[in-house]
């Protein structure tokens, strides 16, 4: 079972109570942009067996978005961060490096 | 004028292991701002005449209640008769605020459950913790029961309250109708 934390109002409960809202830190591509820059946007995902950055909202709960870094294997949660963000955050990088060396993901290592 | 009624006019049961019972008309209050501004603070507490409720946390006084929803939302409880005077209270203190304040009433249901079997009632129906030393009298939560969001507190020990939408009251007495059915205990907070 996962279970997640809601960084804007603390409620820790399993994955039910939240909607998942796919994967973290996508960059834009818009008006203007080249093709294989658009394609990438719109349809090419991350698929990992591990580390995993992911977008979620309380939604039966205070309605907030946030991000979660978690594994996909075993479920475990890394961290959560709050949504006004385009990377994760530094420290919680260094956390799971410690717990799976040599982890990368798009361009975070 | 219309009569108001209650979603399900008073429904209620007590033959199972807790006593379900639809609440009477509640008034209820929705405000939303930045509940840090010292105007949407004193709108909330002078209108309930209760403290500011703590994150995740409802404070209760006389008939009145403030119940902590997110963090740019309250709920304010208050009788379902003071609704229009509490609410132009608020707009007047409100006047120059970014934020918004709306009679919510007859959009919602509430529910009563109690009796030493309550808890686990909840229990079964929701993504909570409720061992007793887990959820306790003054903690508010927003969650789901089964399919549908609603809300939750204990106003005391084994009683709960539950708000949710009036379209969806049928759905949770129903829901609740089955979580206290006869023999249905399975005494797990029991010690
Ligand atoms: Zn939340």
């Amino acid at each position: 079972m996962l279970i997640l934390s809601c960084p804007v109002c603390g409620v820790t409960a399993e994955e039910t109570e939240f909607q998942g809202g796919g994967e973290a830190h996508l960059k834009r591509f818009g008006p203007g942009a080249s093709e294989d820059d658009f394609e990438g946007y719109l349809f090419m995902r991350e698929n990992p067996r591990g580390v995993h950055f992911e977008r979620w909202r309380h939604a039966y709960g205070c309605g907030k978005w946030f991000h979660a870094a978690r594994c996909t294997t075993t479920l475990e949660v890394f961290g959560i961060y709050s949504a006004q963000t385009t990377e994760p955050p530094k420290d919680l990088r260094d956390k799971i490096s410690e717990k799976r060396p040599n982890w990368a993901w798009r361009e975070f290592e | 004028m219309s009569e108001p009624i209650t979603a399900l006019g008073g429904a209620s049961a007590d033959n199972g292991i807790a006593t379900l019972a639809e609440a009477p008309l509640q008034g209820m209050i929705t405000l939303r701002g930045d509940l840090t501004a010292s105007a949407v603070k004193k709108a909330a507490t002078s209108a309930s005449g209760t403290a500011m409720p703590d994150q995740g946390m409802v404070t209760a006084e006389k008939d009145r209640a403030l119940c902590w929803m997110s963090p740019d939302e309250l709920l304010l409880l208050c009788p379902y008769d003071a609704v229009g005077e509490t609410l132009d209270r608020m707009h007047k203190v409100l006047a120059k605020s970014h934020a918004l304040a709306v009679n919510v009433s007859d959009a919602r249901a509430m529910f009563r459950v109690s009796g030493v079997g309550g808890r686990e009632v909840m229990a079964k129906l929701s993504p909570v913790d409720l061992a007793p030393d887990q959820f306790t009298p003054g903690m508010f939560r927003r969650t789901r029961l089964a399919q549908v969001p609603a809300a939750f507190w204990m106003p005391e020990e084994e009683a709960f309250h539950i708000i949710c939408f009036r379209s969806q009251a049928q759905y949770v007495f129903d829901l609740l109708t089955v979580a206290a059915q006869p023999g249905s205990s399975v005494g797990v907070y029991q010690e």
